[in-house]
């Protein structure tokens, strides 16, 4: 049950817990909070729990870089890495626009709860 | 010349690499005109390539660009067949209509020194598209869905309305969490196969069906795109953001974004699960034609109480998306040719009602039905495209809409499925109760006290919109074209590349 090459046993495993259970916190954050900011740093956790999954993905047991050198015979998957550079990138774009965006609504609503925001959007909805 | 580089054609990867290098002059150039210009430049030639393409595509099947002379499992592979040769066209066609539609439209709604920057994030929103439908490799789509989706949000923030705002962050937050699903569902196809091009995905996909982990990639798959495809009930996201962005900006997405989402729940449907009997192990039909009935009907229903045009038809988008994922839930020719040819036909209708609705807003300010009393008489050429397009929505006979549901009738026939083919009508009534509606408000109200007489919006708007509505009547009234088109295309997908 405690042995890390045991790929059925809970260590064995413990990357994809460590990857659900992040990424559980990340979702459950975007969807409980109120907080626009709070929204932005659930959803990061959410990403970055798939970046961790894809990283632990990538990795063989006693794997070395992807580099060519004598006497290596065993290496870890580089592409998974390489795609998580670009969902990153990705990420870092996201995480971006939403916080611009998150200025720009304090500025015209002159709050980020989403309850408040809520409230004076219905009292619009009369008019427009 | 190696064999390689003979079957590549470079005209596919010409179709991403212009509006993607013309997004950064856009913004060296600075100014409105200039930019308006090239990206009115770029959607044209775009549109040119496509045709070509779609010429090639109909001559040799599939179209292939091997990126950096890779070949195809190790490298990225661009490949179009005759469904994603469909969807460049939509999505093209349509960018080129609306690009002239949008230089007076643009000019009124957004900050003078913010519209060369609008139409730099329009062409990345292009580029994205685009790409999604010509890329053959599982993660390179994921880049495109985000290059295209983190355009959209900015481009549907740019909207007069403070809430344009905070519904681009909702669709921010839906949009971002269904794009990470479909890497989680990626990310678990390469942990199992070893590869990331669809077409070896394929070719594996039998030998793995029966694990765990990719019943999980399917389910993450399925649900993320459903997120970007506006499905019910996962469109929550979708009438806020069609409502308060830039009248161009909602009749170019609500008429090529879907369309593009729908291609890639085909993609995952009928080619990455190609080869396995999805059908008959999951309970995938009767899930997506739930969700489809009710797209259909509850959105319709919502549809007929809004007071804002505006989001009377951004919910009509919603249910008109229930028509198109019924017919690829159905899985036959007939269905999945009804499904593909509804992707087509109903960009043309709603291009043409948002367009519309945009040129009301345009010389008038009014958006909800109260304003737009007796507005028939004072925009005569725009209510009557408007109306034409709303005919189209119901299904009317010589409009693409009729063509769209028959061709569902008689697959829902075909497979016996009566009370479904009921349903498919019944639902129609439902939007011909909300394009009365309007009918009745524009024609038959007077007009308010005090309003001029006539408030027409200048020709480089009106043209395009009447481009856009002539289209529409002429493959409502003559189909051979796009039911071959969308036959071939279901032909493909049925039977594989």
């Amino acid at each position: 049950m405690f042995d890390w090459n045991d790929a059925s046993s809970l260590l064995g495993l413990l990357n994809y817990w460590v990857a659900i259970v992040l990424m559980m916190a990340g979702f459950y954050t975007v969807i409980a909070q109120h907080n626009l900011i709070k929204k932005v740093v659930g959803l990061n956790i959410f990403q970055v729990a798939v970046f961790v999954f894809y990283i632990s993905m990538g990795k063989v047991s006693g794997g070395s870089a992807p580099i060519l050198k004598d006497g290596i015979e065993l290496y870890s998957n580089p592409l998974p890495h390489v795609l998580i550079l670009t969902a990153i990138v990705v990420g870092v774009a996201t995480t971006a626009l939403a916080l611009a965006l998150v200025v720009r609504i304090n500025h015209s609503f002159g709050t980020i709860e989403e309850d408040e925001i809520q409230t004076i959007e219905h009292d619009e909805e009369d008019i427009a | 010349m190696s064999g390689a580089e003979m079957t590549s054609d470079p005209w596919l990867i010409l179709l991403v690499i212009v509006p993607l290098l013309a997004a950064p002059v856009c913004v060296l150039l600075r100014s409105a005109t200039g930019a308006w210009s090239v990206a009115t430049a770029v959607a044209w030639s775009v549109f040119a390539i496509s045709l070509k393409l779609l010429d090639t595509v109909m001559d040799q099947g599939v179209v292939r660009y091997r990126i950096g002379g890779w070949d195809a499992p190790w490298g990225i592979e661009y490949r179009l067949d005759s469904v994603g040769v469909f969807v460049v066209l939509i999505v093209s066609a349509i960018a080129a209509v609306i690009l002239p539609y949008a230089k007076r439209s643009v000019e009124k709604e957004i900050r003078k020194d913010r519209i060369y920057l609008f139409y730099a994030m329009l062409l990345l929103c292009l580029t994205g598209l685009l790409g999604i439908t010509v890329t053959g490799d599982a993660f390179n789509l994921f880049v495109f869905l985000e290059i295209s989706s983190l355009s959209s949000y900015v481009l549907i923030s740019l909207g007069t309305d403070r809430r344009a705002l905070t519904a681009a962050f909702r669709y921010l937050i839906m949009g971002t969490l269904g794009a990470t699903f479909y890497i989680i569902g990626v990310g678990l196809l390469y942990q199992t196969t070893g590869t990331l091009n669809i077409a070896d995905l394929k070719t594996i996909m039998p030998a793995v069906i029966d694990t765990r982990t990719v019943h999980a990639a399917l389910a993450f798959l399925t649900v993320g795109i459903s997120l970007k495809l506006a499905l019910f009930p996962l469109h929550m996201w979708l009438p806020n953001a069609y409502t308060f962005a830039p009248g161009a900006v909602t009749a170019f997405l609500a008429s090529t974004a879907t369309k593009v989402s729908a291609y890639i729940l085909l993609r995952i449907i009928f080619t990455l699960f190609g080869d396995v009997d999805l059908f008959a192990s999951f309970p995938l039909q009767p899930i997506l034609i739930t969700m489809a009935l009710a797209a259909m009907f509850l959105a319709s229903l919502s549809a007929i109480w809004q007071e804002n045009v505006k989001r009377m038809m951004a919910y009509s988008s919603i249910a008109q998306i229930g028509y198109i994922v019924l017919g690829i839930a159905m899985a036959t020719e007939t269905g999945l040719t009804g499904g593909i040819i509804h992707m087509f036909n109903h960009a043309l209708i709603k291009g043409s009602a948002f367009m519309a609705i945009g040129a009301v807003v345009f010389s008038t300010g009014a958006v909800t039905l109260t304003q737009m009393e007796g507005i028939g008489k004072r925009m005569p050429y725009t209510m009557a495209a408007f109306v034409i397009a709303g005919l189209g929505l119901i299904g009317v006979p010589l409009t693409p809409g009729f063509i769209s549901k028959w061709q569902l009738v008689t697959a829902a026939m075909e497979l016996n499925m009566w009370p479904l083919a009921a349903l498919i009508l019944l639902s129609s009534l439902l939007a011909v109760i909300y394009v009365w509606r309007v009918f009745e408000v524009a024609y038959l109200r007077p007009a308010p006290e005090g309003a001029p007489a006539a408030q027409e919006v200048p020709l480089s708007m009106l043209l395009p919109i009447w481009v856009m509505v002539l289209a529409a009547l002429y493959f409502g009234s003559n189909a051979t074209f796009t039911l071959n088109l969308a036959h071939t295309a279901a032909l493909q997908l049925m039977g594989g590349l």
